[in-house]
């Protein structure tokens, strides 16, 4: 019930509240970071993923007010599994116009996967054939940063990262989120 | 299992017999570029605030990276030049089969760039195309833009007016430019103040300066 209203609210805001750019405009700039990255690491992905994720933390530290405006959200999410279905249906759909799956709980409900069935960054992307970019890269590794910063704009502390990803050569691109903790509001000095 | 020969191996075997050699995995479900049609992203959108934090994040790596201005600009020129080759070929490849042809000279080159790739990047032609009028630089052309979509949420800081972040898109031209046999080299400068200034603060030339050899070859193909 909850999904099927986040997604109406996602596609209503996508088709009368976004400026739009072309798709290809964003994939290659994209690409092109990723690829600058690779280039002044020399290759090490490991650490790409560090940079990808560091930009993407900017971001979402930023992209959470956007997303705040837009959606026109005045209430808190009452618990993770709406912020996750908002997160997918309302998110994702308003600033690359995709809606990942939302998918494999926890008993917990802590932690989710978000399967991505379309991912635009990733369009027109061969990792390269060195017989280690494929084990270590993940090219989309900048979803991980944003998620994370803006959540912790809104009191939560998550952790994400990809656990798979069709550009590595598996079925499925799949980014497993944990929620660790809500912050909690810190009180304001006392002025005396 | 031998019945589907043409098929990518499933990733479990691929990554068995990875130290032997075998090149990249792909996915069993056939979701590799090879698979995937051309044109499907020809027409579809993205938010444009999604691009905009991108380029931020671009030009805020790159700021830490160099010491001057001048160093940042040919920084994002260079992260434009390789979108510009790749353009050239894709946008050429759907244009309609009787257009397809590589442009031969200067000016259908800068046309198609002015048009076709500004449309699809931009979704608006090039506001002005216009060649040196100074006898001394005939191998200079300038291309306008009145508002650079990529500078839209950009404003530079007053020590750093001489930054153009448009520079990016200056490297995307001379990406088509060199891929066409046109090299080029092409810098982006804010127009100012004075003149235009006042009804587009944001307005942009793009200075094409084509090498002497690709002057020199034009003018020996005209007089034939």
């Amino acid at each position: 019930m909850a999904a099927n209203k986040a997604a109406r609210m996602g596609e209503e805001v996508w088709k009368t509240r976004v400026d739009k750019v072309n798709a290809e405009l964003v994939t290659l700039t994209y690409g092109t970071i990723v690829a600058q990255l690779c280039k002044d690491y020399e290759n090490d992905y490991v650490e790409v993923n560090k940079q990808l994720d560091k930009m993407g933390y900017n971001i979402g530290l930023r992209l959470i007010e956007d997303y705040l405006a837009k959606s026109n959200t005045m209430r808190r999410c009452s618990n993770f599994r709406e912020t996750a279905e908002m997160i997918a249906k309302v998110g994702f759909k308003i600033f690359l116009n995709i809606t990942p799956t939302v998918t494999s709980w926890t008993s917990d409900s802590k932690q989710f996967s978000l399967i991505f069935e379309e991912n635009p960054l990733a369009d027109f992307v061969e990792l390269p054939d060195d017989g280690r970019s494929q084990d270590e890269l993940w090219y989309s590794n900048i979803f991980c940063g944003v998620l994370r910063g803006a959540l912790e704009m809104v009191q939560m502390q998550v952790e994400a990262h990809f656990i798979s990803d069709v550009l590595r050569g598996n079925d499925t691109t799949e980014m497993r989120i944990t929620l660790i903790r809500y912050i909690d509001d810190e009180m304001p000095q006392d002025d005396d | 299992m031998a019945s589907q020969p043409s098929k990518p191996p499933p990733s479990s075997q691929a990554s068995s017999a990875r130290n032997s050699q075998q090149g990249l995995r792909y996915p069993s479900t056939g979701k590799t570029i090879y698979h995937r049609p051309l044109n499907r992203s020809r027409t579809q959108e993205l938010s444009q605030a999604g691009f905009a934090y991108l380029f931020s994040e671009m030009v805020g790596y790159a700021q830490r990276r160099v010491t001057g201005i001048q160093d940042l600009e040919k920084r994002l020129n260079v992260q434009g030049h390789p979108i510009g080759l790749k353009l050239l070929d894709l946008l050429l490849y759907r244009e309609p089969a009787r257009t397809q042809l590589r442009p031969l000279n200067i000016i259908a080159l800068l046309q198609f760039i002015t048009t076709v790739l500004w449309r699809h990047l931009f979704s608006r032609p090039a506001d002005a195309l216009e060649k040196s009028s100074n006898p001394d630089t005939p191998d200079e052309y300038m291309i306008s833009d009145n508002e650079p979509l990529v500078n839209q949420y950009i404003s530079v800081p007053k020590e750093m007016n001489q930054l153009n972040c448009a520079a990016f898109v200056a490297g995307i031209v001379e990406g088509a430019c060199d891929g066409a046999g046109f090299p080029a080299r092409v810098t982006a400068h804010s127009v100012g103040k004075g003149e235009e200034g006042e009804l587009w603060p944001g307005k942009t030339v793009f200075l094409v300066k084509f090498q002497p050899e690709v002057v020199e070859r034009e003018a020996y193909l005209g007089k034939t």
